[in-house]
C-alpha cells in the first residue's frame, strides 16, 4: 500500500503514513491517491483515524513517517490550495456574522488587514452562494442556520478561493437523512462543475456510494484503497480489521457486520478497533 | 431646554474636556476589541486582566507614580502573557492556576492599596483604582492613551481577518495556514491594554462592563462584524458622554452639593442601553416560543 509513486495524472499522494500520538499508533503505513477531479470516499468508524489523516494532509500534524504529495509536490504553504470543512463547526446565534460573511473570508480570510468591499469581491461571494443554493439564506445570522444550511455554506466557504482538493471531515454527521442526500448531491455537483477531485470522511459509506469513484477503508489505523467492488469485500477487510467481517448487500446498500468474531472486534486489544453497533448496522 | 441639560461651564471646564477626550478614546478601543472578546467567549479573561490591574495601579502609586496608567498596562500586558502560556495547558490546570493567580493578586492589591492610603493618607487613592477617575485625569495623560488606543486599534485592524476566522473557528483557520496562536496572542495584547484604559477611566472594577456591555448591546442590533464594531463604539461613546454631563448635572441633585460618581452613571447607562435590546428579543421570544425553524431544520432520524 505504501508503494504509491507521484505521478502528473495524481492530485493527491499519501504515502506511508505513521502517526504516532501520545504512545499510542493512530495511523500505520497509510499510503492511498486521490486522482485528478475525483470523487474519494474515507470510510472509518469513529476512531479509526480519519480526522487525524486528514489533519495530516492539511500539515496541521506532522507524521512519525511518510509524505503527502500534492500535485507530485510536498506540502508548502497552505492557504487555498485545498479547501477543508472541518468536523462539527457549530455557530452561536449571537455571532454577528451573515452566510455572505463568511463564504467572503473564504476568499482572503488569511491575509492581513480589513477586507475593502469591491464589486468583483461582491460577484464572487454572490456567484458561490449560488453554486451551494444558500442565496435564500444569503443574509440570514450563521448561527440561525440549520445543520445542512451550516455544512452548504462551509462547502461554499471552502470552495470560493478555487482549490484543486476539497477535504470534508464527516459533513454528514448530524444530518438528517434528506438533508445528508442534498449535501452529497451539492458536493458531487459543484465539485464536478469546478472539477475540483474531493476526499471526503463518513462513518457510513452508504450516502456516498451513488457519488463516490473510488474508497479509502481505514480500520485499524491501517487503510486499504480501490474502487468499492475491490475494497468492500469480506476478504480485504476482514485482513484490515484483523478479524472476520462479513460485507452484506441490503437492498442497494452496504452493511459491514463483524461475523463469529464479534468480541474479538469489540473488545480487541486496539482502541481503534472499538465499534459501536450503529456504525456497523445503520437501518434506515 | 438645552441650556438646563447642559450646566454653566460644562463646555469651559477644563477638566470634563479631558474627560470626554480620553473617555471617548477608551470607550472606542473597549467596544472595537469587545466585539472580538464576545464572539470569543473571553469575557472572564478580561475580568481576569482587570483584577490584575488593580495590583499593578496599586503598586504604581507606591512606586511615586502620579497615575496609575503604567501600573494598569504593565500588569494586564504580564497578565496577557500569563493566560497565553496557561492556556497550552490542560483545561483543569488552568482553572486551578488561574484561581490561584487571580486570588494572589487581589490579597497584594489588598496590600497595596492599605499602604497607599496610609502612606498618603488619602483615602481617594482606592476610589481612583478601582472606580476610575475620570474628572481628576491628568491632561498630560491624554497622549499616553491615544497612543495605547492607536497600538492595539492597529493590532486589531492588522489581524481583522485572521482573528475573525479563528475566533470562528480555529480549525478552519487554522486549516488555511493561519497561526491561530499567535493571533490569539496579539489579541491579548489588545485585551489587555483595552482593559488598562477602560480601568483609568470607569476604574478596575468595573472595566469589564465597558468592555462587554457595549458589544453585547450591538451585537442584538448588528449581523455584521463590521457594523456591529461601529455600533459598539457608538454606543460606548454615548454612555460615556452621558455619563459625564449626568455626573455633571449631578451636583444639583440630592444630596446637593455632592455629585453622583460618573462611573456609576455610565456604567447604569450601559445596563441601561442593553436591557432596551435584550428585553424586546426576549419578550418576542416568550411570546411566540414554537417559531418555525429555517428551511432545511428537518427532524433528527
Amino acid at each position: 500500500m505504501s508503494s504509491a509513486i507521484a505521478s502528473g495524472e495524481r492530485m493527491l499522494v499519501v504515502d506511508g503514513i505513521d502517526v504516532w500520538l501520545s504512545g499510542r499508533e493512530i495511523l500505520h503505513d497509510v499510503g492511498f491517491a486521490v486522482e485528478a477531479g475525483e470523487f474519494t470516499g474515507l470510510i472509518g468508524s469513529n476512531g479509526a483515524g480519519k480526522t487525524t489523516l486528514l489533519r495530516v494532509i492539511l500539515g496541521l500534524q506532522p507524521p512519525s513517517a511518510g509524505r503527502v504529495l500534492l500535485e507530485g509536490r510536498p506540502l508548502g504553504r497552505r492557504g487555498t490550495a485545498i479547501g477543508y470543512v472541518p468536523q462539527k463547526v457549530l455557530f452561536d446565534p449571537d455571532i454577528p456574522l451573515r452566510t455572505r460573511d463568511l463564504v467572503a473570508l473564504g476568499l482572503d480570510g488569511e491575509r492581513p488587514g480589513i477586507p475593502l468591499p469591491s464589486r468583483r469581491r461582491r460577484a464572487l461571494v454572490e456567484e458561490m452562494l449560488e453554486a451551494v443554493d444558500a442565496t435564500d439564506f444569503a443574509d440570514a445570522r450563521i448561527g440561525n442556520l440549520s445543520g445542512g444550511e451550516q455544512q452548504r455554506v462551509l462547502i461554499a466557504h471552502a470552495l470560493i478561493g478555487r482549490p484543486k482538493l476539497l477535504l470534508l471531515d464527516e459533513p454528514l454527521a448530524n444530518l438528517d437523512i434528506r438533508s445528508e442526500f442534498e449535501v452529497v448531491e451539492l458536493i458531487a455537483r459543484v465539485t464536478q462543475e469546478q472539477q475540483i477531485s474531493v476526499l471526503i470522511s463518513a462513518h457510513d459509506m452508504n450516502p456516498l456510494l451513488p457519488v463516490m469513484d473510488r474508497i479509502v477503508y481505514l480500520a485499524a489505523g491501517r487503510a486499504a484503497s480501490g474502487t468499492v467492488g475491490e475494497v468492500v469485500r469480506s476478504d480485504v477487510l476482514s485482513s484490515l480489521y484483523g478479524s472476520h467481517v462479513d460485507v452484506l448487500h441490503v437492498h442497494d446498500r452496504v452493511v459491514v457486520v463483524a461475523g463469529q468474531a464479534t468480541d474479538s472486534i469489540l473488545t480487541g486489544s486496539d482502541e481503534s478497533v472499538r465499534h459501536e453497533p450503529q456504525d456497523f448496522i445503520r437501518v434506515s | 431646554m438645552i441650556g438646563q441639560l447642559f450646566e454653566p461651564g460644562f463646555f469651559t471646564n477644563g477638566a470634563v474636556h479631558t474627560a470626554l477626550i480620553v473617555g471617548a478614546v477608551v470607550a472606542v478601543i473597549s467596544a472595537c476589541v469587545g466585539v472580538f472578546t464576545v464572539i470569543r467567549s473571553q469575557a472572564f479573561a478580561g475580568h481576569s486582566l482587570s483584577d490584575l490591574g488593580t495590583t499593578g495601579g496599586s503598586a504604581s502609586f507606591l512606586a511615586g507614580a502620579s497615575n496609575p496608567l503604567w501600573g494598569f498596562v504593565i500588569a494586564a500586558l504580564a497578565g496577557a502573557g500569563l493566560i497565553e502560556l496557561l492556556g497550552a495547558r490542560r483545561r483543569s490546570d488552568r482553572d486551578l492556576a488561574t484561581g490561584i493567580v487571580l486570588g494572589a493578586a487581589l490579597g497584594l492589591s489588598a496590600l497595596f492599596l492599605y499602604l497607599d492610603t496610609s502612606h498618603s493618607s488619602t483615602t481617594g487613592v482606592s476610589t481612583t483604582i478601582l472606580f476610575g477617575s475620570l474628572f481628576v485625569l491628568d491632561p498630560s495623560m491624554i497622549p499616553a492613551a491615544v497612543a495605547l488606543t492607536v497600538v492595539a486599534l492597529a493590532l486589531l485592524a492588522g489581524s481583522y481577518r485572521m482573528l475573525l476566522l479563528s475566533s470562528l473557528s480555529p480549525e478552519l483557520a487554522a486549516a488555511r495556514g493561519i497561526r491561530v496562536r499567535l493571533i490569539g496572542a496579539l489579541y491579548l495584547v489588545a485585551l489587555g491594554l483595552a482593559v488598562a484604559l477602560a480601568s483609568l477611566t470607569i476604574g478596575a472594577l468595573l472595566s469589564t462592563a465597558l468592555l462587554i456591555g457595549p458589544p453585547a448591546t450591538a451585537l442584538r442590533l448588528s449581523k455584521q462584524p463590521a457594523v456591529a464594531i461601529l455600533a459598539a463604539a457608538l454606543i460606548g461613546v454615548l454612555a460615556t458622554w452621558l455619563g459625564i454631563l449626568l455626573a455633571y448635572d449631578s451636583y444639583n441633585w440630592p444630596p446637593l452639593g455632592h455629585g453622583w460618581p460618573v462611573s456609576f452613571l455610565i456604567v447604569a447607562l450601559i445596563f441601561s442601553f442593553y436591557l432596551l435590546t435584550e428585553l424586546p428579543t426576549r419578550l418576542l421570544r416568550t411570546l411566540r416560543p414554537n417559531r418555525q425553524p429555517l428551511a432545511n431544520a428537518g427532524p433528527e432520524p
